[in-house]
């Protein structure tokens, strides 16, 4: 009977071997040979990079107004996008106020996403007693609409940003759970994870190489896909006063306190919602390259 | 010094000792239908199975959808629990002197589906390595050890050990997971249907391999599959299951010569001929297996047996021994004197002549 | 040379994605009224695509297919719309692996039925749903006045598959294409729709082109027997002639692989290697990396296409020829 093991002394250090490109290596190439992902990248990019620096790129003050000049239409110089119902400069007041709505877009998703994927995972490996506990509760969050919900939770925490990020990771948790719940019970099932068993791992071991691995590209997916949700939520909280308060440059707040200006001036009105929906187109075109970039099979 | 990369578990019963002595087996699956799951009704995926499994023999399991072989592969690695019988590993058994933990480390498992037995996400080398590592092989001797078995089932690893599944054929793929299987050393592999899927071609080559590999490592294998040429060729005997149950059960040779139970028979007539001047003209047998969901009372095949009398519906056969060798046993009343089958004493006579 | 049903000349069919496939080379194949003939060939040999080209099923955006192809005088090729849907399920009708994927879930049988009878034979629809119960009837199905109100998920595996032989049949298609129909069934089962097929092709009198990976099954349902590989028709022949008398090395391989009558023990006869990648078209014999027999001459040039017997074809360098060495730099083994 031979015995493997006994010639691996003698046989020496392991000739070099031809290694495959690793999966993300491989996600990013197909990405970047896709041109819709790399033309709303390239402006999703230029959005957040903006306002991430913001303060150093010689914009006027955003808070200081002018009794004067208000509501200057766009083009006006000194003003290239025009000025505000309290005469503040609106291209610095877009750019800064992407600070805020892009971080309560992607906040709430991250954290959600985090705890969604913990609580699915685990519903669906363990199964049973624990899957019918985690997916109940999910289940009675979903009996709201997540507009409702993220309102009624604001309303009860209170005005404020930290409140806002809080409520929407709420609004999140559950439909991030479901998806994240279904595809490792799929994935559970598969002969690789029985194979993994059977070679004698802990739960924890097959869960962590096997299963985690498998299960969080599509459901990093969703996540993403749920980024402008998240953003026009947050728009919405703060247009309805439940948000970011009063000076503070937000898209929804700007597009709440401009609704006055929208006889005078309608253009001026409709541009924070114009910055909304280009984010949130990004956002969602770049989701479904995604998708099909983190796609094994060709 | 290297022999320690990995430990064989030990031959403890020598070699008289069978490996695996399955006793009573059973495995129900309860479905339940209705609003508040009141009407559960149960799947006897495997109802009462006994068979033994010598060390260094391959044992072949034959038969059709339903008949409770791919749950038997499952049992046998601990991969499906029992509801009752006993699972005997080399003497020890199971839940009793010997965990789960053990039993893994003597029996492995080929699954069918290439692709799917495969983490889509690991590397060759990583996925056949993952065992040893899980059993304290530092990851250095894991991945030499890993290259070793690739070349063992004729897959260089330089080219193969850093690739991924999905850029490998079907063949290769199989390869690698009966590489897998082998990494930790096991004494039985289930072979689950694991030629199947692969072109006829590749499945000469790879069943070639899996006589090769039985002769150096003094494997034991239970071999699974629904062509009877394949498991012919490569079981010293086989088992007959319908319905969760053995019917039949004996070296292959003399199964071969005298089917003893009409399910048996059915079956191998169900063969396509391989003779244009003489193709099958009537089907041996008419409709489908039934659901596994409530069987059939009495003997399970009654309802599709040519032979099958009133008492067949009521009484359940046992295994009697055909042409009064112990070796081949079936489970038919036609081979019970004491049954009150009409026929009994005439296919007595006919099997022993 | 009677008139045939089917006539196939120098089929090409190539597919067109992030890499080319070849599918189809060259393909030539003619099926005489009331003929059955398989195609055999493993995964990826084009037998499954030849046959789905023939019902004009491949999506044409991303095939090129070339090449002429004619059923009952209808010129498959030229046809469009009108013309095509009444070719589809008229003229030549289809069954497949799975049945659950071919029929649809939310009809009945019998509904499924009548509506194909109402649209190509445009009758009314109790005349249709008499027809169903006719079809349910001639493919043995037990019960057929309860089955014709059942929904496809109510029946079993091999009831399915019959239904769906009734539905291919119920407008009584001159060409029936077999795409696997037997591959997904229990061997008790797969030889019961194996005589049922028979027997329904003598009384309707079609022809039907059969394709398997199963030499087995091939004999059992086949007059003629068509062996492609790697995307070629490499050996064509009565199934008396190609289970007897193999010439091609590949189909002899085949035969071994089948395990039939092979002695326990013994080591079997495989051909080594994969079939190789299909992604340019080939200028030699694509089985040559894999021959036991082949010579210099196989990987230099295309094989000839030799014609042993009448109806008879075998596309293999002769091997005589093998050896020559003119046309290749390899130095010849022996001569």
């Amino acid at each position: 009977m031979a015995s493997i093991g006994t010639s691996i002394a003698a046989s020496g250090p392991p000739k070099a071997v031809v290694r495959s490109k690793g999966y993300w290596s491989g996600v990013g190439a197909r990405l970047r040979r896709d041109p819709v992902a790399l033309v709303f990248g390239t402006f999703l990019f230029a959005i957040i990079g903006a306002a991430i620096f913001a303060p150093y790129l010689g914009l006027q003050d955003p808070y200081a107004g002018s009794m004067v000049s208000r509501l200057k239409p766009v083009g006006t110089p000194g003003h290239l996008l025009g000025t505000d119902e309290l005469g503040r400069d609106m291209l610095a007041r877009l750019i800064y106020g992407g600070r805020l709505t892009l971080l309560l877009g992607l906040l709430p998703v991250l954290f959600a996403f985090m705890i969604g994927t913990v609580l699915g995972v685990l519903a669906g490996f363990v199964g049973g007693l624990v899957n019918a506990v985690i997916m109940r509760t999910v289940d009675v969050f979903f009996a709201f609409p997540s507009v409702l919900l993220a309102i009624a939770i604001s309303a009860a925490l209170g005005a404020g940003i930290i409140n806002s990020i809080v409520s929407l990771t709420l609004v999140f948790i559950p439909p991030i759970t479901r998806v994240a719940e279904s595809v490792t019970a799929s994935v559970r099932n598969l002969e690789y994870v029985d194979a993994a068993r059977i070679s004698g791992a802990s739960a924890f071991t097959v869960v962590r190489v096997h299963v985690l691995g498998n299960v969080v590209s599509p459901i990093f997916v969703y996540a993403t896909s749920l980024t402008s949700v998240s953003m026009i939520l947050a728009a919405g909280l703060s247009f309805l006063g439940l948000g970011v308060k009063p000076p503070e440059a937000e898209w929804g707040l700007m597009l709440n306190t401009l609704r006055s200006a929208i006889y005078i001036n309608p253009l001026i009105a409709a541009l924070p919602g114009v910055m909304i929906f280009i984010t949130s187109l990004c956002l969602n075109l770049l989701s479904d390259s995604l998708r099909t970039a983190m796609n094994i099979k060709d | 010094m290297a022999d320690t990369v990995v430990d064989p578990r030990p031959d403890r019963g020598g070699p008289a000792q069978p490996l695996v002595i399955a006793k009573s087996l059973k495995r129900h699956f309860t479905i339940s239908k209705g609003l508040f799951g009141m009407k559960a009704s149960a799947v006897r995926a495997v109802d009462d199975v006994s068979f033994t499994v010598e060390k260094g023999e391959t044992l072949g399991i034959v038969g059709e959808s339903g008949c409770g072989k791919s749950t038997t592969a499952r049992i046998l690695v601990g991969l499906t629990p029992i509801d009752s019988g006993d699972l005997i590993f080399d003497g020890e058994q199971l839940g009793g002197d010997l965990t789960l933990k053990d039993l893994w480390a003597g029996v492995q498992m080929v699954f069918q589906d290439s692709y799917a037995s495969l983490n889509p996400r690991l590397t060759i080398e990583d996925t056949i390595a993952f065992g040893p590592r899980m059993r304290g092989t530092s990851t250095d001797d894991a991945r030499a050890l890993a290259h070793e078995l690739l070349t063992r089932v004729g897959l260089a690893p330089e080219r193969f050990a850093g690739r991924y599944p999905h850029e490998l054929s079907g063949g290769q793929r199989q390869r690698v997971n009966i590489a897998r299987s082998l990494a930790i050393r096991p004494r039985l592999v289930i072979l689950d249907e694991a030629v199947s899927a692969l072109d006829k071609s590749v499945e000469a080559q790879v069943l070639n391999l899996l006589t090769d590999l039985k002769a150096e490592f003094g494997l034991t294998y239970v071999f699974i599959s629904h062509d009877l040429n394949v498991v012919r060729y490569i079981s010293d005997r086989i088992m007959v299951m319908y319905l969760g149950e053995v019917v039949e059960i004996g070296p292959v040779e003399k199964i071969w010569q005298r089917r003893a139970h009409p399910y048996t028979a059915a079956l191998f007539a169900a063969m396509p001929s391989m003779d244009p001047d003489d193709r099958t003209e009537v089907p041996p047998l008419a409709g489908d297996p039934p659901n596994p969901i409530d069987p059939p009372s009495g003997c399970r095949f009654h309802t599709r047996c040519a032979f099958a009398e009133p008492m067949c519906g009521t009484a359940r056969p046992t295994a009697m021994p055909v042409a009064g060798d112990a070796d081949h046993m079936a489970a038919c009343h036609m081979l019970d004197p004491a049954s009150g089958h009409s026929r009994a004493a005439a296919r007595i006579a006919e099997l022993a002549a | 040379m009677t008139e045939a049903l089917v006539d196939i000349r120098n089929l090409n069919v190539r597919f067109h994605g992030a890499r080319t496939v070849h599918a189809v080379n060259g393909l030539d194949l003619s099926l005489k009224p009331g003929e059955v003939l398989t195609i055999l060939g493993e995964s990826g040999s084009g037998k499954s695509v030849t046959l789905k080209a023939l019902l004009r099923l491949l999506p044409e955006k991303r095939t090129a297919i070339s090449g002429a192809m004619t059923v009952d005088g209808i010129d498959v090729m030229s046809l469009k719309g009108r013309a095509l849907a009444d070719y589809r399920g008229g003229t030549t009708s289809m069954i497949f692996q799975e049945p659950m994927l071919a029929l649809d879930p939310v009809y009945t049988i019998g509904e499924q039925i009548a509506e194909a009878v109402c649209r190509h034979k445009g009758i009314s629809r109790s005349a249709g749903m008499d027809v169903a119960l006719d079809m349910l009837k001639k493919v043995r199905i037990p019960s057929p006045e309860r089955r014709l109100k059942n929904y496809p998920h109510e029946m079993s595996g091999g009831m399915r598959q019959r239904a769906m032989i009734a539905l291919a049949l119920s407008c009584r298609p001159k060409l029936l294409l077999a795409d696997e129909p037997t591959t997904a069934l229990d061997a008790t089962v797969q030889i019961q729709v194996l005589l049922l097929l028979r027997e329904l092709q003598k009384e309707f009198g079609m022809g039907i082109i059969f394709v398997t990976h199963d030499i087995g099954v091939a004999v059992e349902i086949s007059d003629r027997i068509a062996v492609m590989y790697a995307g070629t028709l490499i050996e064509t022949g009565t199934t008396r002639e190609i289970i007897r008398d193999a010439r091609h090395p590949y189909t002899r391989g085949l035969l071994a692989a089948n395990l039939h009558d092979v002695t326990p023990g013994t080591r079997l006869e495989a051909i080594p290697g994969a079939p190789p990648a299909l992604d340019a078209r080939p200028t030699a014999c694509s089985f040559a990396p894999r021959c036991p027999e082949a010579g210099p001459v196989c990987s230099a040039a295309l094989p000839p296409v030799l014609t042993p017997g009448a109806g008879r074809r075998v596309v293999c360098v002769p091997k005589a020829d093998r050896f020559a060495g003119a046309t290749s730099a390899a130095p010849a083994v022996n001569a």
